[in-house]
């Protein structure tokens, strides 16, 4: 997707992710797919961010579990330092973890209660090398608590005796205990108060530098990954809408649904009064991803849809300056987002 | 006279661990058809106090001071009489609209009885003033959906229902918890300018609680930063975004990621974690985290008028 | 808890003159307060279930030293002494039985079958119950489909009738009334302990530990039973009562264990043919059953509230 001549450690083609959904009496039995991701492609670069955003049930959760084998893909292939993800079994993908790792978005409960920190850390190491000795594994991990901003005193506490902003200290430290080269952050400070998300985005970002980290950042808020992303993909209903530089994103939007995640971040300045419901241009509530719209899925609420909209699908195509589209309309649409406030650039 | 005013109102919570004083000593007053928006990160005290107002306090706490409305203390009543008052005079919506609403009613059931109990109007009538307030929320097709389940409707669909019920009897406050925190952004907005729209047309005052001061610029007139149960600032809407007077304002209005600043990258974090309400540190509660800490920081602050009846709970002088 | 406010600073934070997270680097390590721990300390301040404890350690003595210490065998007649009321004088402190046999030490001999029957029933049902619900509840799918219907199969047969058949065939042994009993019971552990781990398979650490590619045997065994070890606990504890109950209701009807061994629901059984005549026949067993049954529930009572991690605040 972007020009350069290095090859991308993760390049994502075509990945489609079906949950079978039983449904029906009990003599006849329907099962129909809910596309939870239908179609996804991207190309993420060593130190890389991209940012994945969209509303619940856009299906980024599952894309996350889904380039991690944690949810078998129907179709695609997940191209990791160029080997296929895909289809490897279940010893191969447990080899491939060492690299690929991944931090949630609850903090308290992706912590098993009834560990010590230091365990919960060390777990990895006691996983990949098994006849390392204890010494050692306790030395690296107080070297991980330093390094994500604990206390190494701390390490025989129990997850319920930290604070929420803490506890995702410690998932973030066990996600990088084996080096890994790619972390998938799944929504990890949705669960913050405002004040601790940014320091948990400052840590991630810190950390990205030191250890050269790729990142795949994913939110439902735009403002938050606008301050950690290189890229952002915008999904909706299991789909990529666009996946365009950050900068781009915010300044010019090329997807009305874009336009109307950016208008939908509040701005905490006084006098300004909230733009209401209509500003964000939306029509009506998101359909169930059981029923997809036909056509673009995103036509019943766009306020540009014409009729080629309701029946074609629009596909993702290359705009200017490296950008990604699904829009028929994207060359006529001007979504330029007017600058606010005088002299806050 | 004030609409509401809340005189030195403690709560505490007894629990195994030991007691938690979760908020200490809170005044403020509400004047008819003011927006009042309470800020503060999750165990500052701010949900709390509006419960201990409303007599909803979990089974293991207790409340002290005054809640005057209209100069009757709400704090003193006989739960008969408290409930005459709540949903009537204060409607309080909560912030999880899955959990708020019955899911073995109809929503009609829900909403009819409601006006019929504090109304005393007929079912019919009930009825007829239900529809019209889901379609002042701008529900579509009111008449039918009403007699839809909560499970029938989307998340900000139900947030939507739920201001409605809250409007049902025209009270005099509304109180909203964290309204919009557990939607969509999208539907975020769209539910914050509802409630500014409702709020505004008739006329009621508003209390809203939240975590993020991104939120309330457009909603309210005055502000009340709460930290660690107890008031840190408190003004206008222009003296709290303009020029803060307290460090820990200053962090909250700073660590609102924005869209509308451009390309600096940096997002500005209050150091540390919010404090151990068991065991809180002596002197300013904010001292451990606040980079303009100094020596006079050892001893609690008082509350000061900073000009134009600004408060402040800080011994700096000048602004952070 | 005091120290924990203090432990991070953010990264980026400003530098003060003395950075708190550099200064503390240096403490030494704190101890940390495991769940287990707090749980403890809950039930310590849970005084009926505490009360209840005591008593219990106080009968489980009473019925294990007894029956050495009194002088009465429990199958001895004293013919001098049949159906004597309570009394100091002729050392028959709870009175005798028609046949003159020492109701005290029938109750303490009783009491020993009767909890016996409730402890190795129980450990019976958890050894199973446990290990057949966490595997069909981890590994799911047909594995669990067909473990779970089988599990119906074996509920849907009545249990007296599945009682009187083992009888018939195998004659009244107090082996068999652990078998039934155990047999039956696992049922419901296992349904239970099937649906917890269900819930925890989809918990955020097990996907966690999945991530990092720990294999199943190590999440079953890290992850899984130490989570269900709480709701097994107090479903154990209740299960106890439950199982005593039910052996004396089998002794009650006469399918239970044989003479001249007995349990409190044989004594009561026994007791309450001669009730009118000699009440205290009834009354001392009774009361002996009925307090067990009483503390078994303030414990397992107290061990939920202690447990349950969603009535902390």
């Amino acid at each position: 997707m972007s020009g350069n001549e290095r090859p991308p450690v993760l390049k994502v083609q075509d990945l489609a992710v079906y949950y079978d959904i039983h449904d029906g009496g009990l003599l006849r039995q329907q099962v129909r797919p809910l596309k939870a991701v239908d179609g996804i492609s991207f190309e993420l670069e060593r130190g890389e961010t991209l940012g994945v955003v969209g509303e619940s049930g856009c299906g980024k959760s599952t894309l996350a579990r889904a380039l991690l084998g944690l949810v078998p893909p129907r179709r695609g292939r997940v191209l990791w330092l160029g080997e296929d993800l895909v289809g490897l079994d279940e010893k191969a993908l447990r080899r491939k973890r060492k690299e690929l790792q991944i931090i949630f978005q609850d903090p308290l409960a992706s912590l098993n209660p009834r560990m010590t920190v230091g365990d919960i850390i060390a777990e990895p190491l006691w996983t990949f090398y098994p006849k390392i000795a204890r010494v050692q594994v306790e030395e690296r991990v107080r070297g991980m608590m330093k390094m994500v901003g604990l206390l190494p005193n701390q390490i025989n506490r129990y997850p319920h005796e930290f604070s929420g902003g803490q506890c995702q200290r410690i998932g973030i430290a066990r996600a990088l205990v084996l080096n890994p080269k790619l972390i998938i952050c799944d929504e990890p400070v949705s669960a913050l108060d405002v004040s601790i998300q940014a320091q948990i985005i400052n840590l991630l970002k810190d950390l990205q530098r030191k250890l050269a980290l790729s990142l795949i950042f994913i939110a439902h808020d735009l403002a938050v990954v606008k301050h950690i992303s290189d890229r952002v993909m915008v999904m909706y209903l299991g789909r990529a809408m666009e996946v365009a530089s950050a900068r781009h994103l915010y300044r010019r939007p090329l997807h009305p649904y874009t336009n109307a995640l950016v208008k939908a971040v509040p701005i905490p300045e006084p006098g300004r009064r909230r733009r209401g419901a209509e500003e964000t241009g939306l029509r009506g509530d998101m359909p169930s991803p059981m029923n997809p719209p036909t056509g673009c899925v995103f036509h019943p609420r766009c306020p540009w849809a014409v009729k080629r909209c309701e029946l074609e699908v629009p596909p993702l195509r290359r705009m200017a300056e490296g950008d990604w589209v699904a829009c028929h309309r994207a060359e006529e649409l001007d979504l330029t987002i007017v600058k606010h406030a005088p002299g806050t650039v | 006279m004030p609409l509401l005013e809340v005189k030195d109102l403690h709560v505490r919570f007894e629990t195994p661990e030991g007691e938690v004083h979760a908020v200490r000593g809170l005044d403020f007053t509400l004047e008819p058809g003011e927006g009042l928006a309470i800020v503060g990160e999750s165990g500052s005290g701010k949900t709390q106090a509006m419960l201990a107002i409303l007599g909803l306090l979990a089974e293991n706490g207790t409340s002290g001071g005054q809640a005057l409305y209209q100069g009757a203390d709400l704090m003193a009543m006989e739960p008969h009489e408290l409930n005459r008052h709540r949903g009537r005079d204060i409607a309080m919506i909560f912030q999880d609209p899955m959990t708020s609403l019955n899911p073995y009613l109809s929503i009609e059931r829900q909403m009819v009885e409601v006006a019929m109990h504090h109304q005393g109007l007929s079912r019919r009538e009930a009825r007829v003033h239900a529809v019209e307030m889901l379609r002042a929320v701008r529900i579509p097709d009111p008449e039918s959906r009403i007699r839809q389940y909560p499970h029938q409707f989307s998340g900000g669909m139900r947030q939507r229902i739920l201001i409605a019920m809250g409007l049902l009897c025209e009270p005099d406050i509304l109180i909203a918890d964290e309204p919009t925190t557990a939607l969509d952004v999208t539907v975020q907005a769209q539910i914050a300018g509802l409630v500014e729209e409702v709020v505004q047309r008739s006329g009621m005052a508003a209390i809203l609680i939240t975590h993020d001061l991104g939120v309330v610029a457009g909603v309210s007139d005055r502000v009340l930063v709460m930290y660690a149960g107890e008031m840190v600032e408190y003004g206008t809407v222009e003296q709290i975004y303009r020029s803060p007077r307290h460090p820990y304002t200053r962090g909250l209005i700073d660590s609102v990621p924005r869209l509308d600043r451009a390309d600096d990258d940096a997002l500005h974090a209050i150091p540390g974690n919010p404090p151990n309400m068991l065991s809180l540190p002596s002197g300013c509660c904010f001292r451990d985290r606040c980079s303009r800490a100094f020596e006079a920081c050892a001893e609690a602050p008082e509350l000061r008028d900073a000009g134009d009846g600004h408060l402040k709970r800080c011994h700096l002088e000048e602004a952070p | 808890m005091k120290s924990s406010e203090a432990t991070t600073a953010g990264v980026g934070a400003p530098a003060a003159e003395l950075d708190p997270f550099e200064a503390a680097l240096h403490l030494g390590d704190v101890k940390g307060r495991s769940p287990w721990e707090d749980a403890w300390h809950r039930l310590l301040k849970n005084r009926a279930a505490v009360t209840a404890a005591i008593i219990m350690g106080v009968m489980i003595l009473l019925v294990i030293i007894g029956p050495w210490v009194i002088s009465w065998d429990m199958d001895y007649t004293d013919w001098d002494h049949t159906q004597s009321a309570p009394s100091f004088a002729n050392g028959h402190w709870f009175g005798t039985d028609a046949v003159g046999r020492d109701i005290l030490v029938r109750t303490l001999e009783g009491g020993r079958i009767s909890l016996l029957v409730g402890l190795v029933s129980t450990l019976v049902s958890l050894v199973i119950g446990v290990s057949y619900g966490a595997i069909a509840g981890y590994y799911g799918g047909v594995t669990d489909r067909v473990m779970m219907r089988l599990v119906d199969i074996i509920y849907a047969m009545p249990f007296m009738f599945f009682v009187i058949l083992l009888m018939v065939v195998f004659g009244r042994h107090i082996l068999l009334i652990f078998v039934a009993i155990g047999a039956v019971n696992w049922l419901d552990m296992a349904r239970i302990v099937r649906g917890q781990t269900l819930s925890l398979k989809r918990m955020e650490y097990v996907e966690a530990a999945r991530a990092c590619g720990v294999e199943n045997r190590d999440i079953i065994r890290r992850h899984i039973v130490p989570n269900l070890l709480g709701v097994v606990m107090v479903y154990v504890t209740l299960t106890i009562p439950q199982v005593i109950l039910v052996e004396s209701f089998l002794s009650f009807l006469g399918l239970g264990v044989q003479e001249p061994m007995s349990s409190w629901g044989a004594l009561v059984s026994d007791g309450a043919q001669d009730m009118e005549s000699a009440p205290w026949t009834l009354a001392f067993p009774a009361a002996f059953l009925t307090v067990t049954l009483y503390c078994f529930n303030y414990i397992g009572d107290g061990l939920r509230d202690a447990l349950d991690p969603k009535d902390r605040s």
